[in-house]
């Protein structure tokens, strides 16, 4: 099994994990030194995706910004949508109109269970069983006409305007939102069948990549890793945003830390995200999804203003520091999956690759995101 | 030409061409079975249902330039595919598809296909070997161990069908079970040996052990793409990869094949021989096994995720090898006692 055992660092080869490799998703390189199928350490290499989003704001007005929060964390793009919104609202004081707010906690629970889908197709693929990824794109795909019928794309999303929204949602789409949580649900119960009480998955998950609670608050992971080892914190109730404070939904906490925790917390959320759609959409108020005055030019005065939401992975937090321009004198985004990836390496330590390169999965790591 | 001669070369043609047709169609089956399991039709474009995908998919590899790396040992890398290849071409000439039909019916059979199952594995030794891959190297000392762990109780579970029938000839195995489907080893009631209610799980336990052998998901871990890249043949392009892949397809075919006879009764009619031809005993229901076997290896492929390298050897050396071994000492003890 994989318990710890004494690594030799005399007899150690370098494995050489991406930045091309089916189990890093993306362009994150990892260098393992390894001994045998042992690992001695994993050092993570960022830097071949580098698109400096955060120099970029400088350059850009705020308006011409919101296309770059589709870009950065391209499963979950709606809630960072969500997150610099707030911001820039905040710092420009601009009423959103309470339609807006609903539309806006729909669209972002929408897109936290497409991409926890995604997470859950990828993930089991990454444990060597195909088909999941098939049922999971097939469920994502209705998201995805859904948010495409309103917002006009597909994936990264740029739906948000400061104060309102680009559009507002229809009755079609109201009706296909909840075709889809019924859906959802029936398909919820053939993964537990087929995935979750699977025993080849329990035996490869459960008390495999442990990931303690003194681990994740030295590393600052947030989102389910950290609510998977016991911390129980989440942005939408310790700090509400926008409207989440009206809805009844739980924070599923696990305390086992091993990856099998993290999958049930991902699996629970899904489940509380149609919670909030559903309850969402029978408070749904009519009116108009824009304010009716709101500044030509966006200038925020000058100051330093903060917003943080919770993104599918964690905390997304974004900083503004305004010096009263039309451009942005610095702007600092937090993303989670950084913090949840620099975990790696103290936690995978003397596991053997296959557990390690599971274990990286249950991260949920989306490199964009990392690597901005 | 002589007669033998001529005779000779229609065995070795229909014996490879079998092989192709078979390794070629059931990677077209797999396809569509994938698409079964997964709300998809597989593969439509090239011909009725997809039907002229693997020839296309055989002259696209053709064509394809043979890649071989900077720094690799050229003969060995070379031969590895061959080797993957030849000995489940050669374990063909002594499997019965029929009273009749069989390429040339040798006392040892048995022996002779796990001869060549474990020179099978060998060619993925030396393709992960000379390589020059760290990924290719970790897979093929995984494929190995799994090899030798694997192997051993698929010949104890042999042993023990060989015992109760008294024969290494794979022809003799399966003309003992003609009388319908109650005379098939896989049951408990043999004559000679009572009531051994063990030879169920044995036939599992062999069955088990040929996924395994056979290098299929969920014990995939040669090629465990998510963690080896593509394990052994990461480096193969062209029909280096496609012997590999043929190879794989056609021990599948053989685990198949070695299932039916020791355990399903061949070419037997599971009602007995009813004398009109359907349901005589002919190679109709051999084949019939054989691909209902088949279904289950993919049926098993979509369904499961991959077990790990330990859980794999935990499998083996904790569960099968005790039961098979129990096995045989509990056959051996009836056949004394009946």
């Amino acid at each position: 099994m994989s318990q710890p055992i004494e690594l030799q660092q005399d007899e150690t080869f370098v494995l050489n994990v991406g930045p091309q490799h089916p189990a890093t998703h993306g362009v994150l390189r990892v260098k393992m030194t390894m001994d045998g199928e042992y690992i001695y350490n994993a050092e993570t290499v960022l830097g071949y995706i580098h698109r400096m989003h955060e120099k970029m704001a400088e350059n850009r007005t705020y308006a011409q910004y919101m296309p770059n929060m589709g870009r950065l964390d391209y499963l979950s793009a709606m809630a960072f949508n969500h997150g610099y919104a707030l911001v820039v609202e905040r710092a420009c004081t601009i009423e959103v109109p309470e339609r807006a707010e609903y539309v806006r906690v729909i669209t972002v629970e929408l897109n936290r269970i497409s991409s926890h889908l995604v997470w859950l197709g990828a993930y089991v693929l990454d444990l060597g069983g195909f088909t999941p990824l098939m049922y999971c794109f097939d469920d994502r795909e209705q998201i995805l006409d859904l948010l495409e019928s309103v917002t006009g794309s597909r994936l990264t999303y740029c739906y948000f305007r400061f104060g309102g929204l680009y559009n507002d949602i229809d009755d079609a789409f109201i009706s296909g939102t909840r075709s889809f949580i019924t859906r959802m649900r029936k398909e919820l119960k053939m993964y537990q069948k087929l995935v979750t009480g699977n025993i080849i998955l329990m035996k490869r998950l459960q008390g495999h990549g442990l990931v303690d609670r003194d681990m994740c608050q030295r590393y600052g992971a947030t989102g389910p890793v950290a609510r998977g080892s016991g911390i129980n914190y989440d942005v939408r109730r310790n700090e509400p945003y926008s409207i989440y404070d009206r809805f009844d939904f739980d924070v599923p906490v696990f305390h086992e830390g091993d990856s099998y925790a993290r999958y049930l917390v991902r699996m629970e959320e899904i489940e509380q995200s149609l919670r909030i759609i559903e309850q969402a959409l029978d408070q749904l108020p009519d009116g108009p999804v824009n304010p009716e005055k709101k500044p030509k030019v966006i200038k925020p005065p000058a100051g330093d203003y903060y917003a943080a939401v919770e993104t599918a992975r964690g905390n997304f937090g974004i900083r503004l520091v305004s010096d009263g321009t039309k451009n942005a004198y610095r702007l600092k985004l937090r993303s989670p999956t950084y913090s949840n990836m620099h975990l790696f390496d103290e936690a995978c330590r003397g596991m053997l690759i296959a557990d390690a390169l599971a274990f990286m999965g249950s991260l949920d790591l989306v490199i964009p995101e990392i690597d901005r | 030409m002589s007669l033998t001669l001529f005779n000779v070369i229609l065995a070795v043609v229909i014996a490879i061409s079998f092989v192709g047709l078979n390794a070629a169609y059931l990677v077209w089956a797999e396809r569509k079975g994938a698409g079964l399991f997964q709300r998809r039709p597989g593969p439509m474009e090239n011909g009725l249902w997809g039907l002229l995908q693997p020839p296309i998919d055989g002259v696209k590899l053709m064509t394809k330039q043979l890649l071989i790396p900077g720094g690799v040992d050229k003969a060995v890398f070379i031969t590895a595919p061959v080797l993957a290849m030849f000995p489940a071409l050669v374990s063909f000439v002594t499997i019965p598809f029929s009273d009749n039909i069989i390429a040339h019916p040798i006392d040892v059979g048995v022996l002779l296909i796990f001869a060549f199952a474990a020179l099978g594995s060998m060619s993925l030794l030396v393709a992960g070997w000379s390589s020059r891959n760290k990924y290719s190297m970790i897979s093929s000392i995984r494929a190995v161990s799994q090899a030798v762990a694997y192997e051993i109780p698929l010949m104890i579970t042999t042993i023990t069908v060989v015992m109760i029938s008294g024969s290494l000839n794979l022809t003799d195995i399966a003309a003992r079970q003609l009388d319908g489907i109650w005379a098939w080893h896989i049951w408990p009631f043999q004559d000679d040996v009572g009531f051994n209610l063990l030879m169920p799980i044995s036939f599992l336990v062999l069955f088990v052990c040929s996924v395994a052998e056979t290098n299929r998901a969920p014990f995939d871990l040669g090629e465990a793409e998510s963690e080896l890249v593509a394990g052994f043949h990461t480096e193969y392009s062209s029909m280096g990869f496609g012997l590999f892949f043929m190879g794989e397809y056609a021990n599948i075919v053989i685990g198949a094949s070695l299932t039916t006879v020791l355990f399903l009764g061949g070419w037997s009619c599971p009602f007995g021989d009813l004398g009109f031809f359907p349901l005589t005993h002919n190679v109709g229901w051999f084949l019939l096994k054989i691909y209902l076997i088949i279904f289950v290896f993919i049926w098993i492929r979509w369904t499961f995720p991959r077990t790990t390298i330990y859980g794999l050897l935990n499998l083996s050396w904790k569960y099968l090898i005790p039961i098979s071994l129990f096995n045989l000492l509990l056959t051996a003890a009836l056949l004394k006692v009946f």
